[in-house]
């Protein structure tokens, strides 16, 4: 019984939200809508657990001096301290309100280490061209010529090349042929192959045959 | 083989420090290299030409500080663009880093062009729960944000009055960084609610896009910096993207001679070890 409850449920639950993807009447849609409003406070309850992970995988390591400690005591320093700000010192929902501590600190500490970095993605992308972008076989140089391609055609200075050439050989066209046609092969196959694991994996759990997440063996 | 030596034990900081020298001196002295614009960010103008004026857009701005330099240009392009139309914008986030982003361009573009909060723009702000927000808001704008940015209660925002669902808008402008973001928007909304909708996306994710655009789900697509740039272009309001696209130009070239290089040494070592 402990276990049928929740299989039924999920049954329950799961063909109702199938059904009212295509039965809009309120029969179907309210208790739906009422599913999914559950849906979005179960989701915002993972950050609550989230951030207690943080604390506790984190400050064990800090506090037992593992590898890399002090950054684990700047996270958590960090994080503690973003949260004071904006629970006690900013206003209550008016958090993000212009000229509050919060809202100092996201314009000023939380955007620019946030985009620093990404931006050191640029570095290690032209560190890794030089070093490990090596032409071994056949498909690696297909990938090769692709990615150049694209690389140079997608910018500028691609069209300043090859503007005086026919259209059809110039380099904006080639990046945009290779985008549209052999990449969007590939990508839908992955998404048709990707959908139907999907779909199947649905019904499986629908229909109680997949019980993995319950911890119990199919 | 002592050249190929030498450059393949060069220090990588001398890489970093000409990536660095290639991306600033071009946007200090800009090269104002000849821009073409790709089929899918000119349906993304015209998509968004084709409003007509007065309608209400949707505009969900699905990103974060990291990815701030390629779509905050195209989200402020879009917002200008439709403003320019006296098109009204409910706008919303499902990215927890992004909202302040998309309300300061509201607010500075709305401004600028003498726009009023509640009447011609409303910022609905974010909503934790990720893909499961996008069905719940499709069925009711209100139900699903019952405040705006502020705290706002929506019943008091006079645009809100006007559209509670997709059937009243107009198109469905997504801006988005990653997951949630445009392909959840067509997989929960776009079909479901048959959303007009276009998308801007980072270079990096664009490719994924390329289905639904062929298939007619997302009607137009501004891929990275490089459609930013394209969309500043036909709207004939160079902004950010465009100037950033010297820069680009030079760091991309860069990266194209250093995988031709390493190859050049990796290939002439293969031979001399035969």
């Amino acid at each position: 019984m402990m276990n049928l409850l929740p299989v039924v449920l999920t049954a329950i639950v799961g063909i109702l939200i199938i059904l009212s993807f295509f039965i809009p009447h309120p029969i179907v849609a309210e208790p739906a809508q009422v599913l999914q409003d559950w849906a979005i406070v179960i989701v915002a309850s993972g950050y609550v657990l989230g951030a207690a992970n943080v604390y506790k995988i984190n400050g064990e390591a800090a506090i037992k001096q593992q590898k890399d400690w002090i950054y684990k005591w700047v996270l958590l320093g960090s994080m503690t301290g973003m949260m004071v700000i904006g629970f006690f010192f900013s206003g209550g929902t008016q958090f993000l309100g212009d000229g509050s501590p919060f809202k100092w600190a996201y314009d000023y500490l939380y955007v620019p280490m946030q985009a620093t970095m990404f931006s050191l993605l640029a570095f290690f992308i032209a560190s890794a061209a030089f070093r490990a972008f090596r032409i071994r076989t056949v498909d690696a140089a297909l990938l090769a010529v692709a990615a150049l391609v694209v690389m140079v055609g997608r910018v500028p200075i691609g069209n300043l090349m090859t503007h005086g050439l026919p259209e059809s050989i110039q380099l904006p066209t080639m990046a945009n042929w290779l985008l549209e046609w052999p990449q969007n092969a590939a990508k839908r196959g992955i998404a048709i192959g990707a959908g139907l694991g999907v779909m199947a994996t649905g019904l499986r759990i629908i229909l109680g045959i997949e019980r993995s997440h319950m911890r119990e063996e199919a | 083989m002592a050249f190929g030596d030498t450059l393949e034990k060069v220090d990588r900081r001398w890489i970093f420090l000409v990536v660095a020298l290639l991306v600033v001196i071009p946007l200090l002295f800009p090269l104002r290299l000849p821009l073409a614009v790709s089929g899918p960010a000119r349906n993304f103008y015209q998509a968004v030409e084709a409003v007509p004026e007065g309608s209400i857009v949707v505009l969900a701005g699905d990103f974060d500080p990291a990815s701030a330099p390629e779509l905050m240009p195209m989200t402020s392009s879009a917002v200008r663009h439709l403003f320019r139309k006296n098109v009204r914008i409910i706008a919303l986030e499902l990215w927890e880093g992004g909202p302040p982003l998309v309300d300061r361009i509201l607010h500075e573009i709305g401004d600028e062009m003498g726009k009023k909060y509640g009447v011609d723009y409303v910022n609905l702000g974010y909503k934790s729960g990720r893909e499961a927000v996008m069905p719940s808001f499709g069925n009711s704008f209100s139900r699903t944000f019952p405040n705006d940015y502020s705290g706002t209660p929506v019943g008091k925002l006079p645009l809100m009055a006007e559209a509670d669902n997709f059937t009243k808008t107009a198109l469905f402008v997504n801006i988005s960084a990653g997951y949630p973001g445009t392909k959840e928007w067509v997989q929960q909304v776009q079909g479901r609610f048959d959303v007009k909708m276009v998308s801007g996306s980072t270079a990096v994710q664009a490719p994924e896009i390329y289905p639904y655009l062929q298939s007619g789900q997302v009607l137009g697509l501004l891929g990275g910096m490089a459609g930013a740039a394209e969309y500043e272009k036909s709207i004939e309001y160079p902004g950010p993207a465009t100037k950033g696209m010297d820069a680009q130009s030079s760091a991309h070239m860069f990266i194209v001679v250093l995988i031709l290089l390493g190859n050049a040494i990796y290939f002439s070592r293969r031979r001399a070890n035969r």
